[in-house]
């Protein structure tokens, strides 16, 4: 994979942000601010969600223990007020703390997201995911939406008489698109034939959305993983009547936590970054943990991510690099930056030139007279 | 393109020669030289060497489109990678291993010396006894000789070094070979080159 650093739509951390949100608004999403921290208590009881269990945590003046989020999601829900007349519709762009799975240490995660709540239909599901794709395309054109379903996979393991430790080591498998210890574990599990002969090739299944919708229907065992493909294929005709269907997959290795999440689940790529840049899903299981009544799906975007593509390193410092001497007053000198900076270039006024700075032109103020020494355009 | 992360040594030579009978040779890794990097544009593979323990690393990161790495590895540092294949290759066993003769005194903390601290770990949390692990980076068999670990948990490949040592394994804890990894976002931007690659690794490990 090649450090392509063409490719990102974005110059900074920023300007993503501000063009996200401007998409998110034009779908009547509201803007959420939140405080830094929370009890400590609401991520204690929600551990499996945040996939790993910490959190920087501080005692506040009143004794209470707080905690830097390390999450948004579970924030808005614990605040939304679960009515059924209208969705709330809510995005943040927030920067939360986790530990780096390479590093082991704490680090700094701006997540730009949204999360739509209430009485959900198929409408404000699809609405999301297309949201989701199309800030993908925001970020780049090399990108790809991979879309699994947790009510196909469940429906699928429901048939059997499996312990959820067992599940969880078919469903790990499932992840690594492991076929061969698929196939292991359903032997070592007396999983009968048409059940394992569905697990593998879930596992195997990757491609096009309409390529592999069709190897799925063949593989659905019942009601439930019925009903799960319906909602998938509805998914689908919404997104190509927004024209963001390209790069939409069906991947059944994407799976999150089934305590958490239900229906629909999704991960966003781009070409050069080595890991998810975009996670989302259905996420009622854990409204309901909360003793909330709605349903609720959202994403978060790891911006941290994109930074590395993001085209910021100029080739030039400064536009123009002013040099003075002692012999400038001080009003000279501020009626030639003025003068520059009105003509929308950028400067940097010094008195010498130690030649650090990379500048399109070097200028110099002498006896009040501005002179061009050099242009490197 | 794909990129291609080899384990250095003798494994990494078995699984070059996997590659090459499946039609992406790369004549220039056979020249005798220093370079690490072995590109073949028409085959569309570009090679690299690196330790055994780090492609795992390579793959994760995106730096390596896929590579091949032992069960060993990747039980111990759980990447996040697809594991698509068992090359079958590269056989051996993640086993304990003590003294001659050794009797588990299950009345005291037992300490492990062993390169592999999560896999040991996870092993003895699952029969609920209390360990101290020794972390060692080689010759990990010295250790319960110099009366320094009770056992130790290692690669055993036939059991001649722990022979000569005057040790014997006394527990397998699970078989190892080598596995073709691959990046998860590679293998979705790359999915035609990977999955074609995979299929015909497939297909010549199965007919041999």
């Amino acid at each position: 994979m090649n450090n392509r650093t063409d490719n990102i739509g974005f110059a900074n951390e920023e300007t993503a942000v501000m063009s996200l949100s401007k998409l998110y608004r034009q779908y009547g999403f509201k803007q959420f601010k939140m405080s830094k921290f929370e009890e400590y208590d609401l991520y204690a009881e929600n551990k499996d969600f945040l996939l790993g269990s910490n959190v920087i945590t501080f005692t506040d003046t009143n004794g209470k223990l707080m905690a830097l989020k390390p999450d948004v999601t579970l924030s808005i829900v614990k605040g939304s007020n679960d009515t059924f007349t209208e969705p709330e519709k809510v995005y943040y762009s927030e920067n939360v703390y986790r530990v780096d799975k390479g590093t082991h240490q704490f680090k700094e995660i701006m997540q730009v997201g949204l999360e739509c709540l209430g009485d959900l239909d198929i409408y404000s599901v699809s609405e999301v995911i297309m949201l989701a794709k199309k800030s993908l395309e925001a970020i780049s054109e090399r990108n790809i939406l991979d879309i699994s379903h947790m009510g196909f996979i469940t429906g699928i393991l429901d048939g059997t008489a499996l312990n959820d430790k067992q599940k969880r080591k078919i469903i790990d498998c499932i992840s690594e698109k492991n076929t061969l210890a698929i196939k292991k574990y359903c032997d070592e599990f007396n999983i009968d034939e048409k059940t394992s002969n569905s697990l593998v090739v879930l596992t195997g299944i990757y491609g096009t959305f309409p390529k592999c919708v069709e190897e799925i229907k063949k593989i659905s065992l019942n009601e439930k993983t019925d009903s799960a493909v319906a909602e998938l294929e509805n998914i689908y005709e919404f997104l190509k009547q927004y024209g963001c269907s390209n790069g939409v997959n069906l991947d059944f290795s994407i799976v999150n936590d089934s305590n958490y999440y239900n229906g629909v689940i999704f991960q966003g790529f781009i070409d050069g970054v080595p890991s998810s840049v975009l996670t989302g899903g259905r996420y009622d299981n854990l409204v309901h943990k909360l003793g909330k009544k709605s349903g609720a799906v959202g994403f978060a975007v790891y911006l941290d991510l994109l930074s590395r593509l993001m085209s910021d390193d100029n080739d030039f410092d400064v536009d123009v690099l002013l040099i003075y001497d002692y012999n400038a007053t001080v009003a000279q000198l501020a009626d030639t930056v003025k003068n520059i900076t009105e003509s929308g270039k950028s400067v940097k006024a010094q008195k010498v030139n130690s030649g650090s700075i990379r500048y399109r032109q070097l200028m110099k103020l002498e006896n009040g007279e501005v002179e061009v020494l050099e242009t490197n355009d | 393109m794909i990129n291609v992360a080899l384990p250095k040594g003798r494994l990494g030579e078995k699984v070059l020669n996997i590659f090459e009978q499946c039609g992406y040779d790369c004549p220039s890794i056979h020249e005798t030289n220093r370079k690490l990097i072995f590109e073949n544009e028409e085959a569309g593979v570009r090679y690299f060497w690196v330790k055994p323990s780090d492609v795992s690393i390579y793959v994760e990161r995106g730096a390596a489109d896929i590579g091949v790495a032992g069960k060993d590895i990747l039980l111990e540092y759980a990447p996040d990678v697809y594991e698509l294949y068992d090359l079958d290759i590269g056989k051996c066993r993640m086993c304990v291993a003590a003294c001659k003769g050794f009797r588990d005194n299950t009345e005291r903390t037992l300490r492990v010396a062993t390169k592999f601290q999560n896999i040991a770990r996870d092993y003895y949390a699952k029969k609920g006894r209390d360990i101290d692990i020794i972390k060692l980076n080689g010759s990990i068999e010295i250790a319960p000789i110099l009366k320094m670990s009770d056992v130790i948990v290692d690669i055993v490949e036939t059991g001649t070094t722990l022979k000569e040592n005057n040790l014997e394994p006394i527990e397998t804890i699970v078989p190892i070979s080598a596995r073709l990894i691959s990046n998860k976002v590679s293998y979705k931007f790359k999915n035609k080159e990977i999955s074609k690659l995979a299929q015909k690794i497939r297909e010549y490990c199965e007919t041999k």
